[in-house]
Protein backbone atom coordinates (compact mmCIF):
# COMPACT_ATOMS: atom_id res chain seq x y z
CA UNK A 1 0.00 0.00 0.00
CA UNK A 2 1.30 3.19 -0.75
CA UNK A 3 2.66 5.67 2.29
CA UNK A 4 -0.20 8.54 2.99
CA UNK A 5 0.34 11.94 4.31
CA UNK A 6 -1.87 13.00 7.03
CA UNK A 7 -3.22 16.59 5.52
CA UNK A 8 -3.76 19.02 7.85
CA UNK A 9 -7.09 20.93 7.60
CA UNK A 10 -6.41 24.42 5.74
CA UNK A 11 -8.65 27.32 6.76
CA UNK A 12 -12.64 26.60 7.80
CA UNK A 13 -13.93 29.54 5.87
CA UNK A 14 -11.84 30.46 3.41
CA UNK A 15 -13.05 33.75 2.34
CA UNK A 16 -13.29 35.68 5.85
CA UNK A 17 -10.07 33.93 7.48
CA UNK A 18 -7.96 34.91 3.92
CA UNK A 19 -8.67 38.42 4.40
CA UNK A 20 -8.40 38.58 8.37
CA UNK A 21 -4.77 37.28 7.72
CA UNK A 22 -3.93 39.80 5.10
CA UNK A 23 -5.29 42.78 6.81
CA UNK A 24 -3.19 41.50 9.98
CA UNK A 25 -0.16 41.14 7.15
CA UNK A 26 -0.99 44.60 5.58
CA UNK A 27 -1.21 46.35 9.24
CA UNK A 28 2.12 44.65 9.92
CA UNK A 29 3.76 45.66 6.75
CA UNK A 30 2.45 49.45 7.02
CA UNK A 31 3.46 49.93 10.59
CA UNK A 32 6.70 48.07 11.30
CA UNK A 33 7.00 46.51 14.37
CA UNK A 34 3.46 46.62 15.44
CA UNK A 35 2.60 43.10 16.21
CA UNK A 36 -0.41 41.60 15.04
CA UNK A 37 -2.39 37.99 15.56
CA UNK A 38 -3.61 35.55 12.82
CA UNK A 39 -7.35 33.80 13.78
CA UNK A 40 -6.94 30.53 15.87
CA UNK A 41 -7.94 27.39 14.62
CA UNK A 42 -5.00 26.09 12.23
CA UNK A 43 -3.22 23.01 13.08
CA UNK A 44 -0.54 23.16 10.63
CA UNK A 45 2.27 20.30 10.18
CA UNK A 46 5.23 20.73 13.00
CA UNK A 47 7.57 22.74 12.17
CA UNK A 48 5.42 24.90 9.90
CA UNK A 49 4.16 27.62 12.84
CA UNK A 50 0.27 29.06 12.70
CA UNK A 51 1.11 32.29 11.49
CA UNK A 52 3.94 31.27 8.54
CA UNK A 53 0.86 28.56 7.43
CA UNK A 54 -1.68 31.26 7.67
CA UNK A 55 0.19 33.22 5.48
CA UNK A 56 0.56 30.96 2.43
CA UNK A 57 -2.83 30.13 3.10
CA UNK A 58 -4.27 33.58 2.37
CA UNK A 59 -1.18 34.62 -0.05
CA UNK A 60 -0.02 32.26 -1.97
CA UNK A 61 -1.07 29.95 -5.03
CA UNK A 62 -0.23 28.60 -8.47
CA UNK A 63 1.43 31.96 -9.36
CA UNK A 64 3.82 32.23 -6.01
CA UNK A 65 7.13 30.03 -5.78
CA UNK A 66 7.78 29.25 -2.00
CA UNK A 67 11.28 28.29 -0.53
CA UNK A 68 11.29 26.07 2.19
CA UNK A 69 14.40 26.14 4.54
CA UNK A 70 15.38 22.84 4.82
CA UNK A 71 14.55 22.46 8.62
CA UNK A 72 11.09 22.88 7.56
CA UNK A 73 10.67 20.36 4.41
CA UNK A 74 9.18 17.16 5.21
CA UNK A 75 6.50 15.29 3.41
CA UNK A 76 3.83 16.85 5.95
CA UNK A 77 4.62 19.96 5.45
CA UNK A 78 4.98 19.78 1.43
CA UNK A 79 2.08 17.93 1.15
CA UNK A 80 0.13 20.39 3.22
CA UNK A 81 1.02 23.80 0.86
CA UNK A 82 0.71 21.83 -2.44
CA UNK A 83 -2.58 20.67 -1.69
CA UNK A 84 -3.82 24.16 -0.07
CA UNK A 85 -2.21 26.43 -1.80
CA UNK A 86 -1.53 24.60 -5.20
CA UNK A 87 2.09 26.97 -5.19
CA UNK A 88 5.39 25.31 -7.28
CA UNK A 89 8.21 24.97 -4.24
CA UNK A 90 11.48 25.46 -5.54
CA UNK A 91 14.94 24.71 -4.75
CA UNK A 92 16.64 28.18 -5.06
CA UNK A 93 15.91 31.15 -2.54
CA UNK A 94 16.16 33.56 -5.45
CA UNK A 95 13.67 32.04 -7.72
CA UNK A 96 11.00 32.23 -4.55
CA UNK A 97 8.12 34.95 -4.22
CA UNK A 98 8.12 33.50 -0.83
CA UNK A 99 10.22 32.50 1.44
CA UNK A 100 9.81 30.46 5.07
CA UNK A 101 12.66 29.62 7.52
CA UNK A 102 12.94 28.86 10.90
CA UNK A 103 15.16 31.70 12.43
CA UNK A 104 17.91 28.86 12.30
CA UNK A 105 17.72 28.04 8.94
CA UNK A 106 17.25 31.64 7.67
CA UNK A 107 20.59 31.89 4.63
CA UNK A 108 22.16 35.05 3.94
CA UNK A 109 19.32 37.96 2.89
CA UNK A 110 21.17 38.75 -0.04
CA UNK A 111 20.76 34.59 -1.64
CA UNK A 112 16.84 35.83 -2.27
CA UNK A 113 15.10 37.77 -5.14
CA UNK A 114 16.25 41.73 -4.69
CA UNK A 115 14.25 42.53 -7.33
CA UNK A 116 15.21 45.27 -9.85
CA UNK A 117 15.52 49.35 -9.65
CA UNK A 118 13.07 48.83 -12.50
CA UNK A 119 10.76 46.45 -10.74
CA UNK A 120 11.33 46.34 -6.50
CA UNK A 121 8.15 44.19 -6.01
CA UNK A 122 9.91 41.08 -7.81
CA UNK A 123 11.98 40.58 -4.58
CA UNK A 124 11.24 37.50 -2.31
CA UNK A 125 8.84 38.16 1.26
CA UNK A 126 10.65 35.94 3.44
CA UNK A 127 8.78 34.67 6.19
CA UNK A 128 10.74 34.25 9.51
CA UNK A 129 9.85 31.97 12.26
CA UNK A 130 10.97 33.01 15.70
CA UNK A 131 10.52 31.65 19.23
CA UNK A 132 9.09 35.23 20.84
CA UNK A 133 7.80 38.72 19.49
CA UNK A 134 7.50 41.64 21.88
CA UNK A 135 7.17 45.48 21.01
CA UNK A 136 9.92 46.55 23.42
CA UNK A 137 13.23 45.37 23.51
CA UNK A 138 16.52 45.73 22.04
CA UNK A 139 15.83 46.46 18.18
CA UNK A 140 14.69 50.89 17.39
CA UNK A 141 12.94 50.53 14.35
CA UNK A 142 12.34 54.10 11.96
CA UNK A 143 11.37 54.34 8.68
CA UNK A 144 7.99 54.89 6.94
CA UNK A 145 5.16 53.40 8.58
CA UNK A 146 6.36 54.74 12.54
CA UNK A 147 5.58 57.64 14.29
CA UNK A 148 9.14 58.35 15.68
CA UNK A 149 10.20 54.86 16.84
CA UNK A 150 8.69 51.12 17.40
CA UNK A 151 10.71 48.87 19.76
CA UNK A 152 10.66 45.15 19.03
CA UNK A 153 12.53 41.87 20.55
CA UNK A 154 13.26 39.21 18.11
CA UNK A 155 14.97 36.50 19.89
CA UNK A 156 16.79 33.98 18.45
CA UNK A 157 18.34 35.93 15.00
CA UNK A 158 21.74 36.12 14.46
CA UNK A 159 23.99 38.45 15.49
CA UNK A 160 24.85 39.45 12.23
CA UNK A 161 21.44 40.10 10.89
CA UNK A 162 21.09 43.99 11.82
CA UNK A 163 24.18 44.09 9.20
CA UNK A 164 22.71 41.99 6.66
CA UNK A 165 18.90 43.88 7.37
CA UNK A 166 21.25 47.41 6.42
CA UNK A 167 23.00 46.18 3.85
CA UNK A 168 19.43 45.01 2.44
CA UNK A 169 17.98 48.62 3.20
CA UNK A 170 20.62 50.47 1.02
CA UNK A 171 19.53 48.86 -1.62
CA UNK A 172 16.19 50.26 -1.70
CA UNK A 173 13.78 50.27 -4.13
CA UNK A 174 15.19 46.63 -4.74
CA UNK A 175 15.36 44.51 -1.61
CA UNK A 176 13.64 41.95 0.82
CA UNK A 177 10.65 42.24 3.19
CA UNK A 178 10.57 40.16 6.44
CA UNK A 179 7.97 38.93 7.93
CA UNK A 180 8.09 37.83 11.55
CA UNK A 181 6.12 34.79 12.85
CA UNK A 182 5.71 33.44 16.39
CA UNK A 183 2.71 31.25 16.40
CA UNK A 184 -0.57 33.57 15.58
CA UNK A 185 1.57 36.93 16.11
CA UNK A 186 2.93 38.65 13.15
CA UNK A 187 5.12 41.43 13.07
CA UNK A 188 6.87 42.76 9.37
CA UNK A 189 9.83 44.37 8.34
CA UNK A 190 9.49 46.11 4.98
CA UNK A 191 12.71 47.18 3.09
CA UNK A 192 12.19 51.18 4.29
CA UNK A 193 12.57 50.59 7.81
CA UNK A 194 16.00 51.60 9.61
CA UNK A 195 17.06 48.96 12.42
CA UNK A 196 19.16 49.69 14.87
CA UNK A 197 20.54 47.53 18.42
CA UNK A 198 20.40 49.41 21.56
CA UNK A 199 19.16 49.84 24.75
CA UNK A 200 15.53 51.00 25.72
CA UNK A 201 14.98 54.59 25.51
CA UNK B 1 -35.44 84.92 -1.89
CA UNK B 2 -32.25 82.68 -1.54
CA UNK B 3 -31.80 79.58 -3.22
CA UNK B 4 -31.45 76.35 -1.00
CA UNK B 5 -28.12 73.54 -1.91
CA UNK B 6 -29.32 69.95 -1.83
CA UNK B 7 -27.43 69.35 0.60
CA UNK B 8 -27.34 66.16 2.57
CA UNK B 9 -29.15 66.51 6.12
CA UNK B 10 -29.67 63.05 7.67
CA UNK B 11 -27.25 60.20 7.60
CA UNK B 12 -27.32 57.82 5.05
CA UNK B 13 -25.46 54.94 7.04
CA UNK B 14 -27.02 51.65 6.63
CA UNK B 15 -26.13 48.46 8.79
CA UNK B 16 -24.23 45.42 8.57
CA UNK B 17 -26.70 42.45 6.64
CA UNK B 18 -26.02 39.09 6.92
CA UNK B 19 -27.36 38.62 3.92
CA UNK B 20 -25.15 39.53 1.07
CA UNK B 21 -26.19 39.29 -3.08
CA UNK B 22 -26.73 35.61 -4.07
CA UNK B 23 -24.38 34.00 -6.12
CA UNK B 24 -21.66 36.66 -5.56
CA UNK B 25 -17.94 35.55 -3.66
CA UNK B 26 -18.08 37.80 -0.63
CA UNK B 27 -16.38 41.35 -2.11
CA UNK B 28 -17.63 40.53 -5.79
CA UNK B 29 -13.99 39.39 -6.83
CA UNK B 30 -12.84 36.27 -6.99
CA UNK B 31 -10.31 34.74 -4.32
CA UNK B 32 -7.34 34.53 -7.07
CA UNK B 33 -7.91 38.08 -7.79
CA UNK B 34 -7.81 38.72 -4.18
CA UNK B 35 -4.84 37.08 -3.71
CA UNK B 36 -2.88 38.81 -6.55
CA UNK B 37 -3.95 42.24 -5.39
CA UNK B 38 -2.96 41.34 -2.15
CA UNK B 39 0.18 40.60 -3.12
CA UNK B 40 0.41 43.62 -4.80
CA UNK B 41 -0.69 45.56 -2.56
CA UNK B 42 1.80 44.38 0.53
CA UNK B 43 4.89 45.46 -2.36
CA UNK B 44 3.09 48.33 -2.85
CA UNK B 45 3.26 49.25 1.07
CA UNK B 46 7.25 48.39 1.03
CA UNK B 47 7.80 50.30 -1.96
CA UNK B 48 6.22 53.50 -1.09
CA UNK B 49 4.97 55.58 -4.24
CA UNK B 50 5.99 53.08 -6.45
CA UNK B 51 3.35 51.74 -8.76
CA UNK B 52 3.20 47.51 -8.42
CA UNK B 53 1.40 46.07 -12.01
CA UNK B 54 -1.21 44.23 -11.34
CA UNK B 55 -3.73 42.01 -13.24
CA UNK B 56 -6.89 44.29 -13.17
CA UNK B 57 -10.27 42.87 -13.68
CA UNK B 58 -12.96 44.15 -15.83
CA UNK B 59 -15.44 45.39 -13.21
CA UNK B 60 -19.58 46.16 -13.58
CA UNK B 61 -18.62 49.46 -13.64
CA UNK B 62 -17.19 51.18 -16.50
CA UNK B 63 -13.08 52.62 -16.78
CA UNK B 64 -13.15 56.23 -15.04
CA UNK B 65 -15.76 55.21 -12.29
CA UNK B 66 -13.69 53.52 -9.65
CA UNK B 67 -12.97 50.20 -10.95
CA UNK B 68 -8.96 50.62 -9.73
CA UNK B 69 -10.25 51.66 -6.00
CA UNK B 70 -13.38 49.00 -6.10
CA UNK B 71 -10.87 46.52 -6.73
CA UNK B 72 -8.12 47.62 -3.52
CA UNK B 73 -11.64 48.05 -1.18
CA UNK B 74 -12.56 44.62 -2.41
CA UNK B 75 -8.97 43.03 -1.86
CA UNK B 76 -9.21 44.44 1.41
CA UNK B 77 -12.08 44.90 3.42
CA UNK B 78 -13.77 42.60 5.99
CA UNK B 79 -17.38 41.70 7.42
CA UNK B 80 -16.52 43.95 10.22
CA UNK B 81 -15.51 46.57 8.26
CA UNK B 82 -18.15 50.10 7.85
CA UNK B 83 -17.30 51.56 4.56
CA UNK B 84 -17.69 55.65 3.84
CA UNK B 85 -17.40 56.84 -0.29
CA UNK B 86 -16.96 59.90 -1.29
CA UNK B 87 -17.07 62.01 -4.89
CA UNK B 88 -15.57 64.69 -4.78
CA UNK B 89 -15.91 65.04 -0.94
CA UNK B 90 -19.91 64.17 -1.34
CA UNK B 91 -21.62 61.13 -0.35
CA UNK B 92 -24.44 61.34 -2.17
CA UNK B 93 -23.74 61.31 -5.85
CA UNK B 94 -24.16 58.96 -7.95
CA UNK B 95 -20.72 57.36 -7.94
CA UNK B 96 -19.99 57.34 -4.46
CA UNK B 97 -24.11 56.43 -3.63
CA UNK B 98 -23.57 53.70 -6.10
CA UNK B 99 -20.22 51.54 -5.24
CA UNK B 100 -21.61 52.12 -1.42
CA UNK B 101 -24.62 49.78 -2.39
CA UNK B 102 -22.45 47.58 -4.19
CA UNK B 103 -20.43 46.77 -0.96
CA UNK B 104 -23.46 46.76 1.13
CA UNK B 105 -24.95 44.17 -1.10
CA UNK B 106 -21.80 41.75 -2.14
CA UNK B 107 -20.14 42.37 1.03
CA UNK B 108 -22.77 42.62 3.54
CA UNK B 109 -20.68 45.50 5.20
CA UNK B 110 -21.70 48.55 7.07
CA UNK B 111 -21.91 51.77 5.48
CA UNK B 112 -21.72 55.05 6.56
CA UNK B 113 -21.16 58.96 5.58
CA UNK B 114 -19.37 59.60 8.86
CA UNK B 115 -15.92 60.13 8.68
CA UNK B 116 -15.17 59.64 12.14
CA UNK B 117 -17.23 56.36 11.84
CA UNK B 118 -15.72 54.52 8.99
CA UNK B 119 -12.50 51.95 9.01
CA UNK B 120 -12.50 52.39 4.84
CA UNK B 121 -12.55 55.36 2.76
CA UNK B 122 -12.55 55.23 -0.82
CA UNK B 123 -12.46 58.53 -2.37
CA UNK B 124 -12.38 60.63 -5.66
CA UNK B 125 -10.73 63.51 -5.94
CA UNK B 126 -10.97 64.16 -2.35
CA UNK B 127 -9.47 63.88 1.28
CA UNK B 128 -11.66 63.83 3.89
CA UNK B 129 -11.61 67.61 6.30
CA UNK B 130 -12.02 65.29 9.51
CA UNK B 131 -8.31 64.15 9.89
CA UNK B 132 -8.05 60.46 10.08
CA UNK B 133 -7.03 58.26 12.32
CA UNK B 134 -4.50 55.28 12.42
CA UNK B 135 -7.14 52.48 12.28
CA UNK B 136 -8.81 54.21 9.13
CA UNK B 137 -7.59 53.10 5.00
CA UNK B 138 -7.75 55.59 2.60
CA UNK B 139 -8.41 54.15 -0.75
CA UNK B 140 -7.52 56.35 -3.89
CA UNK B 141 -9.50 55.96 -7.25
CA UNK B 142 -6.91 57.32 -9.88
CA UNK B 143 -7.26 58.24 -13.35
CA UNK B 144 -3.11 58.13 -14.28
CA UNK B 145 -1.37 56.84 -12.01
CA UNK B 146 2.23 57.77 -13.67
CA UNK B 147 2.64 61.97 -13.12
CA UNK B 148 5.15 61.20 -15.66
CA UNK B 149 2.49 60.35 -18.52
CA UNK B 150 1.86 63.75 -19.45
CA UNK B 151 5.14 64.59 -20.08
CA UNK B 152 6.86 61.31 -21.72
CA UNK B 153 3.99 58.80 -23.16
CA UNK B 154 6.36 55.73 -23.29
CA UNK B 155 6.09 53.43 -20.93
CA UNK B 156 9.37 51.93 -20.88
CA UNK B 157 10.66 55.30 -20.37
CA UNK B 158 8.78 56.70 -17.56
CA UNK B 159 9.70 53.44 -15.75
CA UNK B 160 13.51 53.74 -16.45
CA UNK B 161 13.26 57.15 -15.18
CA UNK B 162 11.71 56.02 -11.69
CA UNK B 163 14.43 53.38 -11.44
CA UNK B 164 17.00 56.06 -12.20
CA UNK B 165 15.40 58.65 -9.72
CA UNK B 166 15.81 60.92 -12.96
CA UNK B 167 12.85 63.38 -12.48
CA UNK B 168 14.25 66.76 -14.06
CA UNK B 169 11.59 66.57 -16.30
CA UNK B 170 9.22 67.41 -14.03
CA UNK B 171 10.60 70.07 -12.42
CA UNK B 172 11.13 71.31 -16.07
CA UNK B 173 7.85 71.14 -16.05
CA UNK B 174 7.32 73.28 -13.41
CA UNK B 175 9.83 75.88 -13.83
CA UNK B 176 8.05 76.51 -17.16
CA UNK B 177 5.04 77.35 -15.46
CA UNK B 178 6.68 79.58 -13.63
CA UNK B 179 8.31 81.15 -16.44
CA UNK B 180 5.14 81.50 -18.58
CA UNK B 181 2.84 82.74 -15.65
CA UNK B 182 5.13 83.09 -12.75
CA UNK B 183 3.58 80.34 -10.79
CA UNK B 184 2.83 77.10 -10.79
CA UNK B 185 -0.56 76.89 -12.49
CA UNK B 186 -0.96 73.26 -11.71
CA UNK B 187 -3.92 73.08 -9.10
CA UNK B 188 -4.81 69.52 -8.85
CA UNK B 189 -3.24 66.04 -9.21
CA UNK B 190 -0.42 68.18 -8.18
CA UNK B 191 2.77 65.93 -8.05
CA UNK B 192 4.75 65.24 -4.95
CA UNK B 193 7.24 63.25 -3.55
CA UNK B 194 7.39 60.23 -1.15
CA UNK B 195 9.79 59.75 1.52
CA UNK B 196 12.36 61.18 -0.28
CA UNK B 197 12.41 58.69 -3.43
CA UNK B 198 9.66 58.28 -5.42
CA UNK B 199 7.65 60.86 -7.12
CA UNK B 200 3.94 60.40 -7.33
CA UNK B 201 0.70 61.10 -8.72
CA UNK B 202 -1.49 61.57 -5.40
CA UNK B 203 -4.88 61.24 -7.93
CA UNK B 204 -6.93 64.39 -8.92
CA UNK B 205 -7.32 65.81 -5.42
CA UNK B 206 -6.77 69.56 -5.53
CA UNK B 207 -3.61 70.65 -4.07
CA UNK B 208 -5.17 71.70 -0.91
CA UNK B 209 -5.78 68.10 -0.15
CA UNK B 210 -1.49 67.63 -0.69
CA UNK B 211 -0.29 68.74 2.88
CA UNK B 212 -2.95 65.94 4.59
CA UNK B 213 -1.24 63.24 2.78
CA UNK B 214 2.18 63.88 4.99
CA UNK B 215 2.88 61.91 7.46
CA UNK B 216 -1.13 60.89 7.61
CA UNK B 217 -1.69 58.71 10.30
CA UNK B 218 -4.31 56.10 8.17
CA UNK B 219 -2.62 53.83 5.84
CA UNK B 220 -3.06 55.34 2.08
CA UNK B 221 -3.64 53.07 -0.86
CA UNK B 222 -4.26 53.99 -4.20
CA UNK B 223 -6.24 51.76 -7.15
CA UNK B 224 -5.82 52.45 -10.78
CA UNK B 225 -7.95 50.05 -12.79
CA UNK B 226 -7.63 50.84 -16.49
CA UNK B 227 -3.81 51.56 -16.23
CA UNK B 228 -2.97 48.06 -14.23
CA UNK B 229 -1.26 50.19 -11.54
CA UNK B 230 -1.14 50.02 -7.24
CA UNK B 231 0.40 52.09 -5.07
CA UNK B 232 0.63 53.08 -1.64
CA UNK B 233 1.61 55.70 1.31
CA UNK B 234 2.54 54.15 4.36
CA UNK B 235 1.51 56.31 7.27
CA UNK B 236 3.30 58.63 8.81
CA UNK B 237 5.32 58.92 5.38
CA UNK B 238 6.60 61.99 4.05
CA UNK B 239 5.00 63.06 1.52
CA UNK B 240 6.53 66.27 -0.16
CA UNK B 241 4.94 68.63 -2.71
CA UNK B 242 7.15 69.04 -5.41
CA UNK B 243 8.33 73.18 -5.33
CA UNK B 244 10.93 75.53 -5.78
CA UNK B 245 12.86 77.35 -2.92
CA UNK B 246 12.28 80.55 -4.45
CA UNK B 247 8.31 79.58 -5.48
CA UNK B 248 7.27 77.26 -2.39
CA UNK B 249 4.00 74.99 -2.52
CA UNK B 250 0.90 77.00 -1.97
CA UNK B 251 -2.75 75.93 -1.17
CA UNK B 252 -5.61 77.48 -2.49
CA UNK B 253 -7.78 80.24 -0.60
CA UNK B 254 -10.58 81.70 -0.47
CA UNK B 255 -11.79 85.28 0.08
CA UNK B 256 -14.97 83.80 1.45
CA UNK B 257 -16.43 81.31 4.27
CA UNK B 258 -18.64 77.80 3.62
CA UNK B 259 -22.43 79.46 2.63
CA UNK B 260 -24.20 76.94 4.92
CA UNK B 261 -21.48 76.27 7.90
CA UNK B 262 -19.23 79.33 7.98
CA UNK B 263 -15.81 76.72 7.85
CA UNK B 264 -13.19 78.70 6.93
CA UNK B 265 -10.51 76.18 6.70
CA UNK B 266 -12.20 73.97 4.21
CA UNK B 267 -12.17 73.28 0.23
CA UNK B 268 -14.83 75.00 -1.07
CA UNK B 269 -17.05 74.43 -4.13
CA UNK B 270 -18.47 77.05 -6.52
CA UNK B 271 -22.19 76.61 -7.01
CA UNK B 272 -24.25 79.20 -9.59
CA UNK B 273 -27.73 79.43 -8.26
CA UNK B 274 -29.01 81.25 -11.08
CA UNK B 275 -28.83 82.30 -14.31
CA UNK B 276 -27.63 85.92 -13.80
CA UNK B 277 -24.29 84.27 -12.27
CA UNK B 278 -25.02 84.32 -9.07
CA UNK B 279 -22.30 82.20 -7.02
CA UNK B 280 -22.14 80.89 -3.30
CA UNK B 281 -19.08 78.53 -2.00
CA UNK B 282 -20.11 75.80 0.12
CA UNK B 283 -17.91 72.95 1.60
CA UNK B 284 -17.20 70.46 -1.05
CA UNK B 285 -16.52 67.96 2.31
CA UNK B 286 -20.52 67.58 2.73
CA UNK B 287 -20.13 65.34 6.35
CA UNK B 288 -17.46 67.61 7.46
CA UNK B 289 -20.69 70.68 6.39
CA UNK B 290 -23.00 68.81 8.26
CA UNK B 291 -21.27 67.20 11.44
CA UNK B 292 -20.56 71.67 11.63
CA UNK B 293 -24.07 72.75 11.14
CA UNK B 294 -25.28 70.07 13.60
CA UNK B 295 -22.54 71.53 16.06
CA UNK B 296 -24.52 74.64 15.76
CA UNK B 297 -22.00 76.81 12.96
CA UNK B 298 -23.99 78.79 9.98
CA UNK B 299 -22.61 80.46 7.17
CA UNK B 300 -23.99 83.79 6.13
CA UNK B 301 -26.82 81.65 3.78
CA UNK B 302 -25.15 83.37 -0.01
CA UNK B 303 -25.99 85.62 -2.14
CA UNK B 304 -29.80 86.64 -0.98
Amino acid sequence: MADTIDIRPGFADPVIESQQVFRAVLDAMARPGRIQSVPDGLTPPAPLAVGSAAFCLALADHDTPVWLAPGLRNPATLAFLRFHCGCPIVEEPESAAFAIADAAGLPALDSFAMGSDAWPETSTTVVVQVDDLQERGPLRLTGPGIETAHRLSVPGLRPGLPDEWEANRKLFPCGVDLVLVAGRRIAALPRTTTVTVGAED
Amino acid sequence: MPTVIPHPTASTATAAAPQRLEGYNFAYLDEQTKRMIRRALLKAVAVPGYQVPFGSREMPLPYGWGTGGIQVTAAVIGPDDTLKVIDQGADDTTNAVNIRRFFAKTAGVATTDRTVDASIIQTRHRIPETPLTEDQILVYQVPIPEPLRQLEPREAETRKMHALEEYGVMHVSLYEDIAKFGRITKSYNYPVRVNGRYVMAPSPIPKFDNPKMDRMPALQLFGAGREKRLYAVPPYTEVKSLDFEDHPFEVETWEQDCALCGAGDSYLDEVIVDDKGTRMFVCSDSDYCRERREAGHQGDGGPA
